[in-house]
């Protein structure tokens, strides 16, 4: 029967933290942008471990849309970071600060 | 008749609208429409006079001003005794007195002119408005058109701030007396159904006499503003500070009459109303006396006159309170002659002396102006009772007419006035045309006035010499004529022709006694006035400063008013509390905001901070509840 499901759930909570930990510390858009991807990937996990559980494909198909729109927001996102380090020479957030009150 | 009626009351209209519309085409020939448009307006009210001697009356409405159900108005004249006279003085004095402007005004620019002469025909179409109508509203909107008029002609030199404060007083005193005016007139109107005088005066026995003495103190209130008595008289010697003519048609013609008339008018009301008559008699007897007491020491050529037009007023409302009414509109008749005579000999002087006033500086003018001078003494003999000059005539009458009627009280007030009238009037003539010139500079530039000027003041001269003989008259005289209308049946004469006899030589020998007193003073200097005021400096200081009157109301009615209006209305209320509602929310806003968006970092690890944060909680907030 293999492993059970607890160890996936832990597994993707802590990916899911790591991720959140990242994005929130993290100074530099690209590596906030990979902790954002392993946010989408620890859900991910969760989907897929949960659909298992509960024999149902409904948390596997969600997983396949989460991958599409992951994609696509890897091509905006890489654009929007390119665009960002020609305007300000740099890929630091702190840069980008024009939204201030 | 009507049509003559009409010609005479709407004649000065049309003469103002004409300059009114085309003030730029009339410019300095605006007396060629004004100055006719009058005269002819004096021929239709002569013509009118001479009808209703023929025993003609006339009691008609042109048009319906107001049908509101049962409200209803029309524009209409009566025409009897009382309006005849008024309407005949009014338009004669008026006449000359435009004829008179035209020379008095020659240096004025060619719109001012122009625009002068459609004010002056307004205020006299006002006025004849005011005398002719019969009804209470239509005699209202010459009321308060003669307001209106005498505030743009009192002010006409408006770029002088003292011009221009003197006709806003004009007004704004004169509309506090209209207030109570008005509330009369709805009381009329409440309690007596209607508004005309025909309807009004037939039934005036149906109210209760308290009531009618209400309506009537209302209606005296209005007078009082009107008719400059005390304590509304305040504007009426500001409004010195109008062209000279105007002076003169205001005191003499138009405006001040306006509130003797209209208590004439109502003489069926205020023969139910005996306390108010007494009122009215009072007041104007103590306003006689204090008038004239401020006319004995001031030394403006205009300001004695104004005051001694308040004292004369006076004796008019003593006229009509003590309910000899014909006597009082005959004294108005007479005092229209000589007061329009002094102010326009008055305007004469200052006019060569380029607008000098002060009696101080002038003396022996009469050498250099004996028509100006010699004028000046017919109107003041007329005013001090000499007879057999007009003031005489009438000033007795009012007299005799307040003792016997039971007031000995106000027989002595006036008779000790008339001594004092006759003092100050002649104080004026000697240090004005007589003794030696006290300013060489002002005695070289004097002259006499060109004939425009002068043959109103000889026409008029004639009129105050003359017109006292209308008392002569058969049946009465012009008393008597006035009596069909105003309905007093005593002749006083009959009573005690004994005492009649006594009081007048009582009132004659005043007159000769202050003309003597102030040769004496003025001429001989016996005693020498300026050591008199030294010696009763305090009296000679309450008068030369008119009892402080305008000093109290500075500091007990306006300066609270402005005070109050400008700390507490305007600076607490408006200022404080409304601006500062709106404001203080604006601020609020504000501030709040400013709290408010320090969230807004701008920096992308923070929003997600509150993204996550915010997750957490909204998530437990689940949970909880």
């Amino acid at each position: 029967m293999g492993i059970g499901v607890f160890p996936y759930i832990v597994l993707s909570v802590l990916v899911f933290l790591l991720g959140a930990l990242g994005l929130m510390i993290r100074r530099n858009a690209i590596v906030m942008f990979l902790c954002l991807e392993l946010m989408l990937n620890g859900v991910n996990i969760m989907f897929v471990a949960l659909s298992r559980r509960m024999c149902s494909a409904e948390g596997q198909v969600i997983v396949l849309f989460v991958m599409a729109v992951a994609a696509a927001e890897a091509a905006i996102g890489m654009a929007v970071i390119t665009a960002f380090y020609r305007v300000r020479g740099g890929v630091d957030v702190d840069r980008a600060q024009l939204m201030k009150w | 008749m009507k049509l003559w009626v009409l010609g005479a009351v709407f004649i000065p209209l049309l003469g103002a609208a004409v300059n009114g519309i085309f003030l730029w085409i009339t410019k300095k020939k605006a007396h060629l429409i004004a100055v006719p448009a009058l005269f002819a307006s004096c021929i239709c009210s002569l013509v009118v006079l001479s009808k209703v001697l023929g025993g003609a009356h006339a009691d008609f409405d042109l048009y319906l001003w107001i049908p509101v159900g049962k409200f209803v108005v029309p524009v209409g004249f009566l025409i009897d005794e009382l309006s005849a006279v008024m309407l005949a003085t009014v338009s004669f004095v008026a006449a000359w007195i435009h004829l008179y402007s035209i020379g008095y005004m020659e240096h004025e620019t060619p719109r001012g002119y122009a625009k002068y002469f459609c004010w002056l025909n307004l205020f006299t179409f006002f006025m004849l408005l005011l005398v002719s109508a019969n009804n209470f509203l239509l005699m209202f909107v010459g009321w308060e058109g003669v307001g209106l008029c005498s505030y743009l002609l009192i002010g006409y030199w408006y770029e002088k701030a003292s011009a221009a404060n003197a006709g806003m007083k004009a007004f704004v005193t004169t509309r506090l007396g209209d207030l109570g005016f008005m509330i009369g007139l709805f009381a009329i109107y409440k309690y007596y159904g209607s508004l005309m005088f025909a309807n009004v005066f037939s039934h005036a026995s149906i109210l209760s006499s308290s009531l009618i003495t209400v309506i009537t103190l209302l209606l005296f209130v209005g007078a009082v503003g009107k008719s400059a008595q005390f304590p509304l008289y305040v504007w009426l010697p500001d409004a010195m500070e109008g062209p000279t003519p105007v002076s003169s048609l205001i005191h003499a013609a138009t405006m001040v009459t306006a509130g003797v008339y209209m208590v004439a008018r109502c003489h069926a009301l205020y023969n139910l109303a005996p306390f108010s008559a007494e009122i009215v008699a009072s007041i104007g007897a103590f306003t006689a006396l204090f008038a004239a007491t401020i006319a004995l020491v001031n030394n403006d050529l205009k300001r004695v006159l104004a005051y001694s037009t308040i004292s004369q007023l006076g004796y008019m409302f003593i006229g009509v309170g003590v309910g000899v009414y014909a006597a009082g509109i005959f004294h108005l008749f007479t005092h229209a002659f000589f007061k329009g005579l002094m102010f326009l000999t008055a305007g004469s002087v200052m006019h060569v002396l380029h607008g000098e006033l002060n009696m101080q500086k002038m003396g022996g003018l009469i050498k250099k102006m004996p028509i100006t001078g010699w004028t000046f003494v017919v109107g003041a003999l007329a005013i001090s009772g000499i007879p057999p000059f007009s003031g005489f005539w009438s000033k007795d009458e009012i007299l005799a007419g307040a003792f016997f009627h039971g007031h000995p009280v106000v027989w002595i007030v006036g008779t000790f006035t008339a001594f004092l009238t006759a003092f100050y009037m002649f104080r004026l003539i000697f240090l004005t045309f007589f003794g030696k010139p006290r300013d060489a500079h002002l005695y070289e530039m004097a002259h006499e006035s060109p004939p425009v000027m002068t043959i109103p003041l000889i026409v008029l001269a004639i009129g105050s010499a003359l017109a006292g003989f209308f008392a002569l008259g058969p049946h009465g005289g012009i008393v008597g004529f006035l009596n069909k209308t105003l309905g007093e049946t005593v002749a006083h004469g009959k009573e005690a022709a004994g005492v009649g006899h006594l009081l007048l030589i009582i009132s004659v020998a005043m007159g000769v006694l202050g003309i003597a007193l102030a040769y004496s003073m003025y001429i001989r200097r016996v005693p020498d006035p300026v050591v008199m005021a030294r010696t009763l400096r305090p009296i000679y200081t309450l008068l030369y400063n008119k009892y402080y009157v305008d000093e109290v109301y500075f500091a007990f009615i306006i300066n609270p008013l402005v005070g109050g209006s400008r700390y507490v209305l305007w600076k607490f209320m408006d200022v404080a509390i409304i601006d500062g509602v709106v404001n203080g929310i604006g601020r609020l806003c504000r501030l709040v905001g400013s709290g408010v968006r320090q969230f807004q970092t701008g920096y992308i690890p923070d929003y997600v901070w509150m993204i996550l944060v915010g997750a957490v909680v909204i998530y437990w907030i689940g949970i909880l509840f």
